[in-house]
């Protein structure tokens, strides 16, 4: 806790730039629109005010200044543009509405949860093979390691089509998504915490006359649970950047990915920016909720959260 | 019926080969450890294509090996003006401002322990959020060529980097501090003689991080928008014409291309911080 004063400053100072940029950015549009509207510019031919940047035309013509703020398809929307965009979206219409971030969100999420939970499922399974059988260390392991240099992402488009073409749709071919990418995190993570109890502790077992399912329960598992949860806050972030990028390339109609592309498209830059935040945001709240799981689980194990 | 079979006798003999040579005395040289991975994806590759062949499996839903190596080999010119505008210009591009930036903050922040307390958990906490997300407002400002593409790269890899090397350091102990102050040695000549070093194997793991998100950046940018050259461009509109052995030569690039990325970071690595103990 002692590290949120600093970070509040550091948060202070990003929407501060933010909140400054939001002038040069701006300018150019806010003054062809207040020019439209009537008022009197500097430079007064719009071919020449594209010579200044925008710094030097925000100053040659204060009074455009606050308008810059206001803009309704500005190219950088303001802090409280994209706040107000954001609570309407999300408290004022209605879950079931197509224009509701609640409702984008859940289809993301559900997607998100479905492939973490199988990406999890099956990587903890392979990381047990791995551990158990040296065959299987020698021959997969070197691909996970391999695949983890590759833009695994590239392979979304194609997954969406194969799925697609054997009548599988909607929310499993980006489940898959989630899955692959979760799922290397887990192996790695799980392999290294299934080998971590050392040398002398398997052999305490062994003097115990523990038999190999109970050195598994009771001591490779229990031990492997700190690695497992520093996995599972890599794997379900990446889970949730598979889950909108298989929104994208096929023209999803619901969802984060959905919503950034139709914001894109149409010119209504606030739509993707709400939908860039509530990305981000449930990316936080997930990353939260199993920190405070592991902390739970942690301390129930008689151990200490890093 | 047959394929089944077939597949399965191939992957029998496949993995029999591989216990064998997984417990053969000499199974951890460096030539059974290279040789047993191969194995395993050769025997994948078999498969794949005797199931593809002889089950008749579409070429929309799966292209045979053969077939994907057939694609590759007419199409190295396109697949190379691919690479070069998604991975040379746009990926590598961002790659090295975001690294150059992220460690310019990192050297800053290091001089206020105030700032280094704020900015690492802001930092680790922007690294897990979706940035790639931020690709269409970056194809607005900049346009749709690879300048685009470099700053969402940029962006992307800046945080890892910089969690990395702000963490990094802090690594040198107390002592070794001390032991520099003893020297009379001042701020910058502790910070490049002692506190660099000591911070370069967390520098790399940063680096190395970033290379994936470097590419799956430049990739996912150009589903947004792009010339009519690129990667994440051809797969998009290959996968509208359903030419699937196009995006898997596409694949196989970026795969190739990530992995050699990697390796060279990697290499990197072993040459500056070759006094580190995971190194010896």
């Amino acid at each position: 806790m002692a590290g949120i004063v600093p970070a509040l400053v550091v948060v202070a100072v990003i929407i501060a730039v933010w909140t400054l940029a939001v002038v040069p950015m701006n300018a150019h549009l806010t003054a062809d629109q207040a020019q439209r509207d009537g008022l009197v510019m500097t430079p007064e031919a719009p071919a020449e005010r594209q010579e200044y940047s925008g710094l030097v035309l925000a100053f040659k013509n204060p009074q455009i200044i606050p308008l810059t703020y206001t803009q309704t398809r500005p190219r950088l929307p303001s802090p409280h543009q994209v706040t107000a965009e954001l609570y309407d979206s999300v408290f004022t219409k209605k879950i079931t509405s197509k224009r509701s971030l609640v409702y984008h969100g859940w289809v993301t999420l559900s997607a998100t949860l479905l492939g973490f939970a199988i990406g999890t499922g099956l990587g903890i399974l392979l990381a047990i093979g791995i551990v158990y059988s040296r065959t299987m260390d020698k021959s997969v392991m070197p691909w996970a390691i391999t695949s983890q240099t590759i833009p695994i992402l590239a392979l979304a488009p194609m997954i969406i089509v194969m799925l697609g073409a054997i009548g599988i749709q909607g929310l499993l071919p980006k489940s898959v998504i989630s899955a692959y990418l979760s799922f290397f995190p887990v192996v790695v993570g799980m392999v290294k915490g299934l080998r971590s109890p050392d040398a002398m502790q398997l052999d305490l077992l062994r003097t115990y006359s523990a038999s190999p399912s109970q050195g598994f329960w009771k001591l490779r598992l229990p031990a492997s649970v700190p690695y497992l949860f520093a996995s599972l806050k890599i794997g379900i972030s990446a889970a949730l950047v598979g889950a909108i990028v298989g929104e994208l390339p096929t023209g999803a109609r619901a969802g984060f990915g959905a919503r950034m592309l139709v914001g894109d498209q149409y010119g209504q830059p606030m739509v993707t920016w709400a939908a860039l935040f509530a990305a981000a945001i449930t990316a936080a709240a997930l990353v939260a909720i199993l920190t405070l799981i592991e902390r739970q689980t942690l301390r129930r194990m008689g151990m200490e959260a890093a | 019926m047959m394929a089944y079979v077939l597949a399965l006798i191939v992957w029998g003999f496949g993995w029999w080969l591989n216990i064998r040579l997984s417990h053969s005395p000499r199974a951890d040289t460096r030539l059974f450890s290279l040789l047993i991975p191969i194995i395993f994806g050769l025997t994948i590759v078999v498969m794949w294509e005797i199931l593809v062949q002889m089950l008749d499996i579409s070429a929309v839903i799966l292209p045979a090996p053969s077939a994907i190596a057939a694609r590759f080999a007419v199409s190295t010119h396109l697949l190379w003006a691919d690479f070069e505008q998604t991975i040379l210009k746009g990926a590598m591009t961002g790659y090295v401002l975001g690294a150059i930036a992220a460690f310019a903050v990192a050297i800053l922040a290091d001089r206020s322990p105030f700032l280094t307390k704020g900015i690492l958990p802001v930092g680790a906490f922007m690294a897990a959020l979706p940035i790639v997300g931020t690709a269409p407002i970056f194809v607005r400002w900049l346009g749709s060529d690879w300048h685009s593409k470099a700053a969402v790269v940029g962006v992307m890899v800046f945080f890892p980097i910089l969690v990395n090397t702000v963490a990094g350091l802090k690594d040198s102990t107390a002592m070794q501090r001390d032991l520099m102050r003893t020297y009379g040695a001042g701020y910058w000549t502790t910070l490049f003689k002692l506190r660099l070093p000591a911070a370069m194997p967390f520098v790399f793991n940063g680096l190395k991080i970033a290379t994936t998100l470097a590419l799956i950046g430049a990739i996912v940018a150009e589903f947004f928008g792009s010339p009519t050259v690129g990667m994440g461009f051809r797969i998009s509109t290959s996968v509208g014409q359903l030419a699937m052995d196009m995006v898997w030569a596409e694949i196989i690039v970026a795969a190739l291309a990530g992995s050699a990325f990697y390796g060279l970071i990697a290499l990197m690595e072993k040459r500056v911080t070759f006094w580190h103990p995971s190194q010896r």
